[in-house]
């Protein structure tokens, strides 16, 4: 989806990588930025609500991918900060403020303080156990949420009325919520790549990569790990906000295994570590899953099956992968370069 | 006291087909350091199975021919996954890919079933209830109690007393050196990952007369038997086993004090073992990974 604000250090994240090519980047990136800003103005109000749901949903993939791309952490447990920021930013919606900044910022809050509250179980685990362990955080969250009356249970929550923003009228036309999520998720898109670009960045990367290593260098792998946990866990509420933001509407279905699965799904079609192939990824599960079936008779899944399997065989390193995949053999050739600072 | 104790029995069938279905789930997690994310769809090939031959009951011949026959399609399945998950080293990659394959067995099964709760009657000579403790209790889940313990007999005398088990707990502590002994592991891990899914398979045609059979049943099943073996400790025969009647006595016991967050309860009790013995209860001696 959104090319804008790729940072360098994702690029040089894995040697061999590919050079920056001059101005390429910056310029493909305004004109998805610019793309996406007019889309509203051409486009009807299905395919706009269609991406409105891909951008919040391409939020939560960006938390998915600090973890599992930028940090190794594979999990599937995302979408129970996705779901506590979507509730959250709801009820703040039905009994506070249809005001969508407060909203988001709830969402935000919320994300982070379950996040800050369960992590400390999760981090001590890597590799496969660790996405077990988050999928076990997810599955309780999915049960609380289907089980707690205050939160409307199995039925959901319903009746949040439409978002304002800065007091002014609500917005009803789908093109105006859609620019509000957008700026919100390019926003939440670019502090991501700082993140990933700045020292802490490189730490996980590094943690990634070699932990011992880290650890010898007398980095703190364990408390480095527990602070991007934190980080994506308030990243995954923005994005449960703006869906709420959208649908004004939460229900358990929002925080389930489907949801988890198809964001990891989307980070490694997208290629982990890259922060626009994952929401390239976004756009394609979402489009695959909720799209494709009207076509086809109602077999989405079996369609998102094999693109599952077709992804492993036939892109081991996602759509990021494609692009600097030619240069490999060059670079190989040539020995390992340094990474850029 | 009675209500506790038919409860418990109740705990103990679910345990014996929680062992079932996680103890190929287990031994391959520990062996391969694959997650089968399509155990669960195994498990509701077996249960279909099940739905197709024996829905209405039906005489003791054609369950037993459903058991086999789903015990086949199973291993089928699962030396194909065996195969496909061997050609993609990455963990996250063969976790997408067994997820994948779930989707699509999921979603086949579920366009040649339809999107019904199918329910199945148990064979029609065990279809009664016996009388327990002045209860009444289906003679059927007393039945599949008896080939819980069948089956942990039956494995314990594999896996601790034959050469093929002594084989296959040196693959799980160290892979490497068996490999280097001369031994092709590849065989070993592709023919306990075709048992494991043929159990999985059996454990759904046996949990049909209980759960029934409807879509969305291989992902309940597959998080209770990854919730079993996290519970137990990877790789291990007895941690399966332990887990299996741990979380079934949970379940049940829930179901009964606190029927709403029962699922809950599970979670619960798996957050706190892991608190405290971060490995779970019976990891394999050698752990393959912490």
């Amino acid at each position: 989806m959104k090319v804008a604000h790729e940072s360098p250090a994702a690029a040089a994240d894995r040697p061999p990588s590919a050079p920056r090519r001059g101005a390429v980047r910056p310029l493909a990136g305004a004109a998805v930025l610019l793309l996406l800003t007019a889309a509203p103005l051409v486009l009807s109000a299905y395919p706009i609500s269609t991406m409105t749901r891909i951008l919040a949903f391409a939020v939560l993939v960006l938390s998915v991918d600090l973890l599992t791309g930028v940090t190794g952490l594979p999990t599937l447990g995302q979408a129970a900060y996705f779901g506590a920021g979507a509730y959250t930013a709801a009820l703040v919606g039905i009994h506070l403020t249809p005001d969508a900044a407060v909203q988001a910022l709830a969402g935000l809050a919320a994300g982070l303080v379950t996040a800050a509250l369960t992590g400390w179980v999760a981090v001590r685990a890597r590799g496969i156990v660790f996405l077990m362990l988050t999928l076990a955080i997810g599955e309780t969250a999915h049960q609380v949420a289907d089980t707690w009356p205050a939160v409307g249970a199995g039925n959901g929550l319903a009746g949040m009325p439409a978002i304002t923003l800065f007091g002014g009228p609500p917005l009803l036309a789908a093109g105006y919520v859609y620019w509000w999520v957008l700026v919100v998720a390019v926003a939440v898109y670019a502090a991501v790549a700082l993140v990933v670009r700045s020292p802490y960045g490189r730490t996980l990367r590094g943690i990634r990569d070699n932990e011992p290593r880290m650890r010898a260098l007398g980095y703190r792998p364990a408390l480095a790990r527990y602070g991007v946990f934190c980080l994506a866990g308030a990243v995954a509420g923005v994005g449960g906000a703006l869906w709420a933001a959208h649908a004004r509407f939460v229900s358990p279905a929002d925080l389930g295994f489907e949801v988890a699965a198809l964001a990891l799904l989307s980070v490694v079609i997208g290629g982990g570590g890259s922060l626009w192939g994952p929401c390239l990824g976004a756009a394609l599960v979402l489009l695959v899953r909720d799209n494709l079936p009207a076509s086809i008779g109602g077999h989405g899944p079996l369609v998102l099956g094999l693109v599952f399997v077709a992804v492993v065989f036939l892109l081991p390193r996602g759509l990021a992968g494609l692009r600097r995949a030619p240069m490999t053999p060059l670079l190989e050739l040539r020995g390992r370069k340094e990474r850029r600072p | 006291m009675a209500t506790y104790l038919v409860s418990m029995l109740n705990g103990l069938a679910m345990g014996a087909l929680l062992f079932a279905i996680a103890l190929g789930l287990s031994l391959v997690f520990g062996m391969m350091d694959v997650l089968n994310l399509a155990h669960g769809a195994v498990y509701l090939v077996g249960a279909y199975v099940a739905v197709a031959l024996v829905a209405d009951g039906g005489g003791a011949l054609t369950f037993v021919a459903a058991v086999l026959l789903a015990a086949g399609a199973g291993a089928v399945l699962g030396t194909v996954l065996a195969g496909l998950s061997r050609a993609t080293p990455r963990h996250l990659d063969q976790a997408l890919l067994t997820l994948g394959v779930s989707l699509v067995v999921a979603e086949a099964l579920s366009m040649a079933f339809g999107d019904d709760v199918h329910s199945i009657t148990a064979p029609a000579p065990v279809a009664g209830g016996v009388t327990v403790l002045g209860q009444t209790y289906p003679l059927y889940r007393l039945l599949v109690i008896g080939f819980g313990v069948l089956l942990a007999v039956g494995v314990h005398v594999l896996v601790e007393r034959s050469r093929l088990g002594s084989l296959i707990r040196a693959t799980v502590a160290d892979r490497g050196m068996v490999s280097a002994l001369g031994v092709n592991t590849g065989r070993v891990l592709t023919g306990v990952f075709a048992a494991g899914a043929g159990l999985a398979a059996v454990g759904g045609v046996l949990a049909g007369p209980i759960l029934g059979a409807a879509p969305g049943l291989d992902e309940k099943v597959l998080l209770l038997a990854l919730v079993v073996v996290v519970v137990g400790g990877l790789g291990s025969v007895r941690g399966a086993l332990l887990g299996a009647v741990l979380i079934g006595q949970v379940q049940a016991l829930g179901t009964t004090l606190l029927p709403e967050y029962a699922s809950f309860l599970i979670f619960g009790a798996m957050g706190l073992v892991l608190l405290l013995r971060p490995a779970g209860l019976l990891p394999a001696r050698t752990a393959v990974h912490a």
